[in-house]
């Protein structure tokens, strides 16, 4: 009963926005719509979109999986504090990511290119385009990768590598046999959450000057006021999506992706002692910790204090709402989408992964719909349904709260799947014999295993939704002010650089503490 | 285990939390303006309070994006809870007002703003202007290097050197008011040279000025009022403002209101809407935002050249084909 109530929100959580765009899209001509979609530059587009997101992934992988390895398995001095560290760049906003970069690496009065004028270079590179874009997007997201893959690390069952090693098997060897292949689950539906976040992000290609098809789709909305037009291109995106939901499902059907463990009973796994290596290792965290936490709070520092260093008055923004009371509503909307969001997905994630059937397989799928669906598009397909079909809390908490729910579930989803597949189903299968009911089996014995991986979903969506902004400027209650909207107004028209620098600084001090609070919280239990 | 029934119990009860708050009637009371702003809250925040005050009745502002607040009204029809739009941009009233979403704004308030920044047939009416400048960056561009007019900057001269954001709606009514004036054909001509002639795209006005400052690019197509951001934190800020005179890139834009359909009271928004055009406000706004009054006899905002001065072109500022044909134009040259 209660597992049908939910799956039938979340089932139209996710109809709402295909069948907005259905609607909408079918009021345009079809010649209008024909003609947009074969203009050689629509392709152009789609190719573009299509190379940003192979390349983001990849270099997000590549970041991802030793960090991940590196704060789990290994005597990495500091592991506590890199894993906080390295998890905070989700926390950035892309748009702050962006200024970042083109403050410290732009071609001309960037950082890089004052220090190395002695040198006579007069002008950098230029890193707009594809490669700025898989630049800040990758080293933005691949925390999504590496809580997943740690989530997979830590609910694995060591004795599996204990056998290896006492075979004579090599450390080296054991890791790519045995450990390896046993993330490969939690390394795909990570990539996929990148994956899916490249496409419908907006900030980055529009200041990076770099045509994705989001950027499009905006272009639509925002100069033309035209709704049909942008609803076709969006139908179009989700079909993309859809192609890439697929495309992660068939390689995951060939990996044959069932590791179980054979006990319940968690125990550490072997830490791994780095030796000489140790100091690679901590160039390599310093140098992704540089790259994506120093630099970025580099550039909102500069931004906060350049009045008082260049002698200017200051140029402080009005505020009708104490600070305090935006930061509170900022926890406040993301710990309660988090919340929900990580209820909603943890069903979802055991009908998907222990009653595996056509059905629960496409409700799986259909959560990551939202998610790779522009901002804007699911925010426009909520007011529509909202203010027709639910008056009484449209522009509420409990709409923001849905939306949040429609577009970030998958990230619970798929951390909560991840860990689950590690679950041995005997076990529950034993619990049953003994007497157990299916609830009492849930709470003693699946809750407790999959814990890394709510634990990470929660967090996950907590990050991302206290970033969110174009359903919150839409959907919050009027007057709701949010960290985010914060940033976005003080950097969109008014240019006060100080007010979005302080509202930075604060998102990523939230984020710290919470993460912080989850990890101790975690290390707790284990 | 216990633990785990705090948690449950936390979630029930906070669950319960949410749909009790969401069981407030939608009505907001009935005293209350809702304004949808795209305007931030920013540069008309202490305005609304003022007006508050002054008018006595309350107002509740939405901020967010003028287009997409646009659309959120259309999408929200009979049922919009907004009375008031107060967008950044003719081409979001002009919208609205084809959706048919509008009301007449009484003349005596539509009279006290000029008629070329107002709809003739009374659906929407100027707050402020915004014109277009060439902001450049002082230590990198001598005088006499500046552009008379906007057709120079297709020479070889300015390659690689001019920033725009054409993705942006300001730059997108100056290339509408570009068509108007010298046609379709010639506009395309210009976006086709320009866009050869290596120019740096950003993605509004805020990045351009900003690359400016640092000397990524010279020179930038940009609306008039930026830049005194940046010089209120430093005052050293290297960037400058010229004027082409007489031709599109001197455009002059409007920030302006349309009332809703759906206004619970239409009353109150008029009365807002004279407030705005009173002299007080109009004074406030060319100091604090920087933007030109649109009432007779009010001085330009400090620092900036008066609006006849400019000598901006004549055209229809909401005109909202002018707007797709633009789109598609930018499209054929291969600027978007």
């Amino acid at each position: 009963m209660f597992l049908l109530l939910i799956a039938s929100i979340t089932a139209l959580g996710m109809i709402l926005p295909p069948v907005y765009l259905v609607l909408r899209a079918t009021q345009s001509g079809v010649d209008e719509f024909l003609s947009i979609l074969t203009r050689s530059r629509t392709l152009e587009t789609i190719f573009n979109t299509l190379s940003m997101v192979a390349g983001i992934t990849l270099l997000a992988v590549l970041v991802a999986v030793p960090l991940a390895f590196l704060t789990t398995r290994t005597d990495l001095p500091g592991k506590r504090f890199w894993l906080v560290a390295t998890t905070l760049p989700l926390a950035i906003p892309t748009y702050v990511g962006s200024f970042a970069l083109l403050a410290f690496a732009g071609p001309r009065g960037s950082v890089l290119q004052i220090i190395l004028e002695p040198l006579g270079v007069d002008r950098l590179p230029s890193v707009y385009g594809w490669f700025g874009v898989v630049i800040v997007i990758g080293l933005l997201t691949y925390p999504y990768i590496m809580l997943t893959v740690r989530a997979a690390l830590l609910g694995m069952n060591p004795s599996l590598e204990e056998a290896a090693r006492s075979l004579g098997y090599s450390q080296r060897q054991t890791f790519f046999r045995i450990t390896f292949p046993q993330l490969k689950p939690a390394i795909a539906s990570g990539s996929l959450l990148v994956a899916l976040y490249s496409i419908q992000d907006f900030g980055t290609p529009a200041m990076l000057r770099f045509d994705s098809f989001t950027r499009v789709i905006f272009t639509q909305y925002r100069a033309a006021f035209d709704r049909t037009l942008a609803a076709a291109l969006a139908l179009v995106l989700m079909l993309l999506v859809m192609g890439i939901l697929l495309l992660e499902f068939k390689l995951r059907r060939a990996g044959a992706t069932y590791y179980t463990t054979s006990s319940g009973a968690m125990k550490p796994p072997t830490i791994i002692p780095l030796g000489r290596w140790k100091w690679v290792a901590l160039l390599f965290v310093s140098l992704i910790v540089f790259l994506t936490l120093v630099i970025p709070v580099g550039v909102i520092l500069f931004w906060l204090f350049r009045s008082t260093l260049f002698g200017g008055v200051g140029y402080t923004s009005f505020q009708a709402v104490p600070l305090w009371e935006i930061v509170w509503n900022s926890i406040y909307a993301a710990g309660l989408g988090a919340l929900v969001a990580t209820i909603f997905a943890i069903p979802i994630a055991i009908l998907s992964v222990r009653f595996r059937n056509r059905f629960t397989t496409i409700l799986e799928r259909c959560s990551y719909i939202g998610f790779g669906t522009p901002g804007i598009v699911i925010a426009l397909a909520l007011v529509f349904f909202g203010s027709s079909y639910a008056q009484f809390i449209y522009q509420e908490m409990p709409m923001l709260v849905f939306a949040y729910l429609v577009l970030f579930l998958p990230q619970a989803v798929g951390t909560i799947r991840g860990s689950l597949l590690q679950v041995n189903p005997s076990l529950e299968e034993s619990a049953h014999s003994l007497g157990r009911n299916s609830w009492q089996t849930f709470r003693e014995i699946t809750l407790p295993l999959v814990r890394p991986g709510i634990i990470s979903g929660a967090m996950l969506i907590f990050l991302t939704a206290m970033k969110e902004l174009p359903a919150t400027l839409i959907l919050a209650p009027i007057g709701f002010k949010t960290l985010a909207t914060q940033i976005w107004q003080a950097t969109a028209e008014d240019a006060a650089f100080a007010t979005a620098a302080e509202a930075s600084l604060l998102i990523l001090m939230i984020s710290s503490v919470s993460t912080w609070i989850i990890l101790s919280q975690e290390k707790k239990a284990s | 285990m216990q633990r785990q029934y705090v948690i449950a119990g936390i979630s029930g009860v906070a669950l319960v939390g949410v749909m009790l708050g969401g069981c407030n009637p939608l009505q907001p009371e009935e005293d209350t303006l809702t304004i949808y702003s795209g305007r931030g809250e920013d540069l008309i925040g202490p305005l609304i309070q003022q007006a508050e005050e002054d008018l006595g009745f309350n107002i509740e502002v939405r901020y967010g994006d003028t287009a997409e607040l646009a659309t959120t009204i259309m999408e929200e029809g009979e049922n919009s809870p907004a009375d008031l739009f107060f967008g950044q941009d003719a081409g979001a009233l002009g919208a609205l007002k084809q959706e048919g979403r509008t009301v007449t704004i009484p003349s005596e308030i539509l009279n006290k703003v000029d008629s070329r920044f107002r709809d003739e047939d009374g659906q929407w009416m100027g707050i402020t202007g915004r014109s277009r400048v060439v902001a450049y960056n002082e230590n990198q561009v001598d005088e006499d290097e500046l552009p008379d007019s906007v057709w120079d900057l297709t020479s070889e001269e300015y390659r690689g050197r001019v920033g725009w954001a054409p993705t942006n709606g300001s730059f997108q009514a100056f290339v509408t008011a570009m068509r108007l004036v010298e046609g379709d054909e010639r506009t395309k001509q210009w976006l086709e040279d320009m866009n050869a002639n290596d120019p740096q795209v950003y993605s509004n006005n805020t990045t351009t000025v900003e690359a400016i400052g640092r000397g990524e690019v010279d020179m930038g197509l940009v609306n008039n009022y930026y830049l005194f951001r940046f010089l209120a934190d430093d005052p050293d800020f290297p960037v400058q403002h010229h004027y082409t005179r007489g031709d599109a890139a001197s455009m002059v834009n409007i920030a302006g209101v349309s009332v809703l359909d759906t206004a619970d009271d239409t009353s109150q928004a008029f009365e807002f809407i004279n407030y705005l055009v009173s002299e007080e406000s109009q004074t406030f706004f060319a100091a604090e935002t920087k933007e030109y009054p649109l009432i007779p006899g009010m001085e330009p905002p400090a620092d900036q050249l008066e609006l006849d001065e400019i000598d901006p072109p004549e055209i229809d500022l909401g005109n909202l084909e002018d707007l797709e044909g633009t789109l598609s134009l930018l499209q054929e040259a291969g600027v978007l």
